[in-house]
């Protein structure tokens, strides 16, 4: 079954005087995988900033679901299923990698009974299930704080599916990560897809990485939608070279 | 629970049920080391916990004092009156009136500074880091100015609670329990709280609230239910309080911001933040510390309190148990796993 999960239609951003987004309109296949490319400063982690409802947008519409969320909160819109993972790595530091992957159990299916239970075998199985998932299983017990930066994306990626979301919002899951580690980090993300079936929006400046993974691919620049297409299609697009060269 | 702690616990129990037995002379300096120990542990919860620093925690514990003292006094005679004849000795009550004021005065400060929390986080809880700090000790400020000059409530001049109709002995003794068994439930209650999904997520607002709401989590509403938990301990501490000290006044007791307001948050900072048992250790070694500069250094007593207080805030934020938890992480559990991945 396909079809628009996220459906972006003439979304306009400005901070100031900068239009961060200007009439932007995109939608997101439901089980795929979809990429947002763009040079620095074109305003994908502002999209991705307006999705998830971190800011208010200026005009336009964003639907998840067949919802409008443009209005909601990021926690009303956390709870619906849509999900994104930072750009600047958040996990809780303080806490060791099960507590992080526990606390990230979905709380839309949460009742407050519930947040007063403690968590079951079966909860703790699947988070060391998951961290096994992303080699993070031997260092469970640690400090997610005392994990190097790219330990901590992979914990953030395997926060993220333990909230079983319905849709996963990446801001540049590879960057950072050593790059032997990144083939391995691209089947992960492409066995949650095809696993786990959420669906799965990608902002990544590694060319190789979303050519590989996305079945569809947008480009912005300066705020605006360049091109979208399939990998090959972009690829070849001159409008996008230049965006990445500079021409534009 | 292994054998080894259930011993640990149960004597434990025993020693803070012999106390006033073991040391008749120092009843209400072990029952005021239980008050420490209650505001401490409550602090915590939003300070040490949930990373919300409020140095306003003592707002409950004068509003838990003037509710107690409104309740009992209102069941036997009428307050204003009261409060205009400044007590006046011609006021009495029998036991059946002073202990339905002990209780109903107890739990209903409790309850009422809880409805006080929700309502006052739900406005303060969009401060952050220190601005929050700044803003509840504001209300408590405040509400000590408006209780000094409200006379129904006795104004400046404070409040005068009934005498307790027995043995002066025997008194002392049921303020100490009254205090150690609130200390005992509270201790109980937060290491069963801190081990649920609630106690996890108040941690994770802690360590980033950002994330916490990217996730999902009802962080406002944790927020609110938290303080509201704590503020229930630190209001019906300030009522077993109003009984203990008979008289009370607003400013230098009841919203006492600069005594007791400050002392709660150095317990926790000497024993270490955000633990379980840091709050309580912080508590006994303050309390030490109070109870010895104030006897063997009378005169010097603030300028060795303040000094000490430089010095964690400096030197020892972490406090005791954040040491040990550094020096020797696999102490709690912090390790790397050398065995069979499954």
């Amino acid at each position: 079954m396909t079809g628009a999960i996220i459906e972006v239609s003439g979304v306009s951003k400005s901070f100031g005087g900068v239009r961060a987004n200007a009439d932007i309109s995109m939608s997101v296949e439901k089980g795929g995988i979809t990429g947002l490319i763009g040079p620095n400063g074109s305003g994908k982690t502002t999209l991705f900033n307006s999705i998830v409802g971190y800011h208010p947008i200026d005009s336009g519409s964003i639907r998840f679901a067949n919802r409008e969320i443009s209005g909601m909160a990021v926690p009303e819109i956390a709870r619906l299923g849509l999900l994104r993972t930072f750009q600047q790595t958040r996990i809780y530091g303080a806490m060791n990698c099960v507590e992080n992957m526990l606390v990230s159990l979905p709380h839309r299916k949460m009742s407050i009974r519930d947040a007063f239970r403690r968590n079951s075998t079966e909860d703790r199985e699947r988070a060391e299930t998951l961290l096994e998932f992303v080699g993070l299983y031997r260092k469970r017990l640690l400090r997610a704080g005392s994990l190097s930066f790219g330990q901590q994306k992979l914990l953030e990626f395997a926060m993220a599916l333990m909230n079983e979301p319905e849709a996963l919002l990446l801001d540049e899951p590879t960057a950072g990560i050593n790059p032997t580690l990144i083939n391995g980090l691209i089947d992960r993300l492409r066995l949650a897809n095809a696993e786990f079936g959420i669906t799965l929006f990608i902002i990544e400046h590694n060319m190789r990485v979303i050519m590989n993974m996305a079945d569809t691919i947008y480009c912005l620049a300066h705020g605006r939608m360049l091109a979208s297409g399939a990998p090959e299609e972009i690829q070849h697009d001159q409008r996008v070279v230049n965006a990445y060269l500079g021409a534009h | 629970m292994t054998m080894r702690r259930l011993v640990f616990y149960g004597a434990l129990l025993a020693l803070s049920l012999a106390a006033p037995f073991l040391f008749p002379a120092f009843k209400t300096q072990l029952a005021t080391l239980w008050l420490m120990i209650i505001v401490a542990l409550s602090w915590d919860m939003t300070g040490g916990q949930m990373g919300y620093n409020s140095l306003g925690n003592i707002f409950f514990y004068g509003t838990g004092m003037y509710v107690a003292a409104v309740i009992t006094i209102a069941i036997a005679h009428d307050v204003g009156e009261y409060t205009a004849a400044s007590g006046g000795g011609i006021y009495t009550w029998t036991w059946g009136q002073y202990f339905a004021g002990l209780v109903i005065g107890t739990l209903g400060a409790g309850f009422f500074c809880a409805v006080c929390a929700a309502v006052i986080g739900w406005i303060t809880f969009g401060l952050r880091g220190p601005y929050f700090a700044i803003g509840t000790l504001g209300v408590a400020i405040a509400a000590g100015e408006l209780v000094s000059n409200w006379d129904w409530v006795g104004g400046g001049q404070g409040i005068t609670m009934p005498n307790y109709p027995g043995d002066f002995e025997r008194f002392k003794l049921l303020i100490y329990y009254l205090f150690a068994a609130l200390g005992i439930t509270l201790f109980v209650f937060v290491s069963w709280l801190y081990s649920t999904r609630f106690g996890a997520a108040i941690n994770a607002i802690r360590d980033d609230e950002e994330k916490a709401e990217a996730m999902g989590i009802h962080t406002l509403r944790y927020k609110m239910v938290t303080w509201a938990m704590a503020a229930v301990f630190v209001g019906a501490a300030g009522a077993v309080s109003a009984f203990q000290l008979i008289h009370f006044e607003p400013l230098e007791t009841a919203y006492q911001t600069i005594n007791l307001g400050i002392f709660m948050v150095v317990c926790v900072l000497l024993g270490g933040k955000g633990t379980l048992w840091g709050p309580v250790i912080g508590a006994v070694m303050f309390h030490a510390f109070k109870e010895v500069t104030w006897s063997y250094f009378l005169g010097w007593q603030w300028i060795a309190l303040g000094a000490l207080i430089v010095v964690v805030v400096v030197y020892f934020q972490d406090g005791l148990m954040g040491y040990l938890r550094q020096r020797r992480p696999d102490w709690f559990g912090m390790r790397v796993d050398a065995g069979e991945t499954p």
